[in-house]
């Protein structure tokens, strides 16, 4: 039994001190230091009391040890320290009483004992429960994880059976391991039998080049994925196009475990792709390469060539189609084109494009020379040319083909489309019906300058560029010159005095002969009105061309009266020259024209007689009264040369005929006096020449006027 | 939708786990062998580890129980752990009983414990998402349900910043989260560091680096920056002893002996 208790505050609040600040070192605690410090301080007064109870027990030492757990002191030196301190200086701070009393020492050493046991049962259970706690919470995650698997793989599965796409997948050596619905059905197979495949029965022959060399790059590992288009066949045989998309799946370490692929029908897309090309590249009509394929070609061809190579290109164009169109109507017209397009294609054995209208060409690739364009452009117009029998219509066809063929070296598709449609023109200015023009870039260089001069005609003839030179007409009987020949020239600012041949078929193509024909007709008769005032004797006639345009205006007669009623011309001095052709093409309203000019009394005559074509029974009901000998005759007529007998003859028959007719004859082209003196003696009336006077300005006709007065007649 | 990031894919128990290797130096039973057996390799090469989680834990806690007497009652917890004593809902619901806690940890076993501990604690959440994804932890922490985004947060991010190796651009991470929360926040960071460190200290941490979860040690001034133009609270950035020690003697003889900066900063009110 000990003594009434005597527990020293000071001595507990010491020890506690001691206590806390020897365990706080070496463990986390998850207090503040004076917490602990307060912790402790109660556990040294729990044992403190425990010490002085009566009845004594050791159980409050069990309590400090199971709360020094709860505090998280576990650590084996905390539990070191604090026995050793209970057994150390615990009796002589707290119960200094005690210190010596041997039944106190026996009772701290079974609070020892009972604090170890209260120490350790708690950290055995505090362990337990933790690892319990751990194990579960591991257990749950990796539940979780397995949840979420099954979960995703749920996911999985209703994706991948019920996905439109395609999916399959297979085993690095090909065995299909699974396939979805979609994928069966796109190829006509139940899953089952898919599963029983290989990948590489769905190869074939007819794969595109290098597709299989793809598939085991992929089974090597050497590719991730390959996306293409590819053709299968289904099971009945018949073809499905796909866009297929084969990923790797590797293992942990990297090498390749699955391939999974992934297929999508685009039969229909690759069907419409095709047919939108088609229709973008063809013709609807006829079924033909259109317009942009043929270039497209045709750039290819002139891309690619060799240095050597040749290129031809056919222009064909139909004569009298829009007459076929209006007469027969534009159905037709669009079955003609049908036929049309169906020979040249079979016929050509090269690519025939349509390019509008009743325009087709021919591209001769790797052309051989000239003769194989054009013999190219023959067969295709022997091809036209059959009949063609469309129900009740029988129709006979031309076409006119304008031939380019030259080196690919330095050609253009633009210049030698060009070249091709140009040199068409001067198929159809040929006179077209079945035939070929072959491109010569001389002419084309002509034309091209022809163009030029007639563009720069009418700002020529409001600039004043036109003069009006004089050829005498000398009467062969006397000597005399009769009358004058009004030429134009055109004293061109660059390219100098031009003689009428360049300019005037350029102002008869463009009309603008209408007004020059009316200005040198002006300035003529202005002319030969001054010198019938200066000389009235010589009554000089003043004789100007008419184009056939002129004498087919309506207007001509006016113009004729106005211009003699501006100039005081009068009538009989004043010659018209008409070609045979402006006479004689047409019949009607020049006619008329000539017989209503010749009531005026101009006088009229025809020129250049016997180059053109003379109806000889209708010349003699026209109102006319002079011929001119066309040159040739003329030129013909040579002393030195046995034909020039041969020339005579045929110019004595012209002479007899035209005075039988009552016209007279003039010649053209005297160069030489053996011709003058030969023409004399045949008869004819009067000639001019270069051996009766070039052309020259009206000054100089003055001149030999003023001369020709000077002697008396008679 | 369920998020496809949220799904680990498994759960290797034959390999040791950083949370349950911080429980051990704590002194918890919340570990198994394979961690026990990394504890006592890092504890071998650096002696000092222990002592630095504990003084770890400690910032934390009087870190959290300052924030919380001053008024903050909302906390998110990034690299939580184990919970095993004196946790951040402990502390701080401990003061204020309303305060609502995020714990948020990239260890499925970590988290799944965290929700067994925490089981009908209304206050609190356990979210798993990896801070190298802040953008994900927010979203998810916000899907808890529990945070108003709207007033100030203390988001703690105790000794799990120095997981992040720089390719992982961890000053993008804490811009980020500094972004997220309202004027008024509070950033907790403990961040291991090079600085005052003895040289066979730093022998033995690049030794450590190689057998764990490697930590990249940081200085002061890469530290502060982490907090961006938020006001860092005193005393600054400091060894973590030093950060507002309750008593003298909790102050050790050598504070710079733990390797560790401690830091409090609050996001300005005036300039958002």
């Amino acid at each position: 039994m000990l003594s009434a208790p005597d527990i020293s505050s000071a001595g507990a609040q010491r020890y506690a001190g001691r206590w806390a600040r020897a365990v706080a070192s070496g463990v986390f605690v998850p207090m503040s230091s004076d917490e602990v410090e307060r912790l402790l301080l109660a556990q040294t007064m729990a044992l403190a009391e425990a010490v002085v109870a009566e009845p004594f027990s050791p159980d409050a030492a069990l309590e400090v040890g199971r709360a020094m757990i709860a505090a998280n002191l576990t650590e084996p030196d905390v539990l070191d320290y604090s026995i050793g301190a209970l057994g150390g200086d615990f009796l002589a701070e707290v119960l200094p009483g005690l210190a010596v009393s041997s039944e106190a020492v026996e009772r701290v050493a079974r609070l020892q004992g009972a604090l170890s046991a209260g120490f350790a049962g708690a950290l055995r259970d505090r362990t337990f429960a933790q690892q319990e706690r751990i194990s579960r919470s591991a257990w749950t995650a990796r539940n979780d994880v397995e949840q979420a698997l099954r979960d995703s793989e749920a996911r999985f599965r209703a994706v991948f059976s019920s996905a439109a796409t395609g999916i399959g997948i297979a085993e690095t050596d090909g065995q299909i391991l699974d396939v979805n619905r979609a994928f069966a059905d796109l190829l006509g197979y139940s899953v089952e039998e898919m599963r029983a495949m290989n990948v590489a029965q769905l190869f074939y022959a007819d794969d595109a080049a290098g597709m299989w060399a793809l598939y085991t790059e992929l089974l090597s590992g050497m590719r991730e994925s390959v996306r293409l288009e590819k053709r299968y066949y289904r099971k009945d045989g018949t073809p499905v196009w796909v866009d297929l998309s084969v990923s790797l799946v590797r293992h942990d370490d990297g090498s390749p475990r699955f391939t999974v692929a992934m297929v999508q029908d685009i039969t229909e897309q690759s069907e419409l792709k095709e047919r939108l090309r088609f229709q973008a590249l063809h013709d609807p009509l006829t079924g033909l390469p259109n317009r942009t394929l043929f270039f497209e070609r045709l750039a290819a061809v002139l891309a690619d060539a060799g240095p050597d190579q040749r290129v031809g290109v056919c222009f064909l164009d139909l004569d009298g189609f829009k007459a076929i169109n209006d007469t027969l109507g534009h159905d037709v017209g669009d079955r003609l084109l049908v036929v049309v397009a169906r020979r040249l294609g079979e016929a050509a054995g090269h690519l025939v494009a349509r390019m509008g209208g009743d325009e087709f060409v021919i591209l001769v690739e790797d052309c051989a020379g000239t003769e194989h364009a054009v013999a190219v452009a023959e067969n295709a117009l022997t091809a036209v040319s059959e009949p063609v029998s469309l129900g009740a219509h029988q129709l006979a066809l031309s076409a006119c083909v304008g031939v380019v063929e030259r080196p690919v070296e330095g050609a253009t598709a633009t210049d030698l489309m060009k070249a091709a449609d140009a040199t068409l023109y001067w198929a159809k200015a040929e006179g077209g019906h079945g035939r070929w023009a072959l491109h010569d870039p001389a002419r084309a260089e002509r034309d091209l300058a022809n163009s030029a001069l007639a563009a720069a005609l009418p700002g020529a003839l409001a600039r004043g560029e036109f003069t009006v030179d004089y050829q005498p007409i000398v009467s062969l009987g006397d000597g005399v010159v009769r009358a004058v020949e009004a030429l134009v020239r055109w004293r061109h600012p660059t390219l100098g005095l031009l003689p009428p041949d360049r300019f005037i078929p350029l102002a008869e193509e463009t009309g603008l002969i209408v007004p020059l024909g009316r200005w040198v007709l002006e300035t003529a008769c202005a002319d030969a009105s001054r010198w019938l005032a200066e000389f009235p004797r010589a009554r000089l006639i003043v004789s100007v061309n008419l184009a056939a345009r002129q004498v087919a205006s309506p207007e001509i007669v006016d113009v004729v009266a106005e211009v003699l009623a501006h100039t005081g011309l009068p009538p009989d001095l004043l010659a018209l020259e008409l070609t045979e052709s402006a006479v004689f093409a047409t019949i009607g309203e020049p006619l008329r024209s000539l017989r209503r000019l010749a009531a005026t009394g101009v006088r009229l005559a025809i020129d250049d007689f016997g180059t053109g074509y003379s109806n000889l029974a209708y010349l003699r009901q026209l109102p006319i009264q002079a011929l001119k000998l066309a040159g040739p005759f003329v030129t013909d007529i040579r002393d030195d040369d046995p034909a020039g007998v041969v020339a005579e003859r045929v110019v004595d028959a012209l002479v007899r005929l035209t005075h039988a007719l009552g016209l007279s004859v003039t010649a053209e082209s005297v160069e030489t006096a053996h011709q003058a003196e030969r023409l004399r003696v045949l008869g004819c009336d009067a000639a001019q020449g270069r051996h009766f006077g070039c052309p020259v300005e009206a000054s100089a006709i003055t001149v030999r006027l003023r001369e020709a007065a000077e002697v008396p007649i008679g | 939708m369920e998020k496809p990031r949220a799904l680990p894919t498994e759960i290797d128990l034959s390999r040791p786990s950083a949370a349950r290797v911080y429980d051990y130096f704590l002194g918890g039973a919340h570990n198994f062998e394979i961690d026990r057996q990394l504890a006592e390799q890092i504890a071998a090469m650096t002696p000092n580890l222990a002592d630095t989680m504990r003084a770890g834990r400690a910032f934390l806690r009087r870190a959290v129980a300052e924030l919380a007497r001053g008024g903050i009652d909302q906390f998110l917890d990034i690299g939580s752990g184990i919970p095993t004593v004196g946790n951040v809902h402990e502390v701080a619901q401990g003061i204020n009983p309303q305060a609502r806690i995020v714990y948020v940890d990239v260890d499925p076993v970590a988290v799944a414990h965290s929700r067994s501990i925490l089981d009908g604690n209304e206050g609190t959440a356990v979210v798993q998402a990896d801070l190298r994804d802040p953008a994900y932890v927010l979203s998810e922490a916000r899907d808890a349900g529990l945070l108003d985004f709207s007033r100030p947060i203390a988001v703690l991010l105790a000794g799990v910043v120095h997981f992040v190796p720089d390719d992982d651009r961890p000053d993008e991470i804490l811009k980020t989260l500094r972004d997220a929360v309202a004027p008024g926040s509070y950033l907790v960071i403990s961040h291991s560091t090079y600085e005052d460190q003895p040289r066979e200290m730093l022998e033995a941490q690049k030794l450590s680096a190689k057998t764990a979860t490697e930590i990249t040690l940081r200085s002061r001034a890469q530290i502060a920056d982490y907090f961006g133009d938020w006001e860092l609270l005193e005393p600054g950035i400091v060894h973590m002893p030093l950060w507002r020690p309750e008593s003298p003697d909790d102050v050790d003889a050598q504070p710079e002996r733990f390797g560790a900066y401690g830091a409090v900063g609050r996001k300005p009110v005036t300039t958002g």
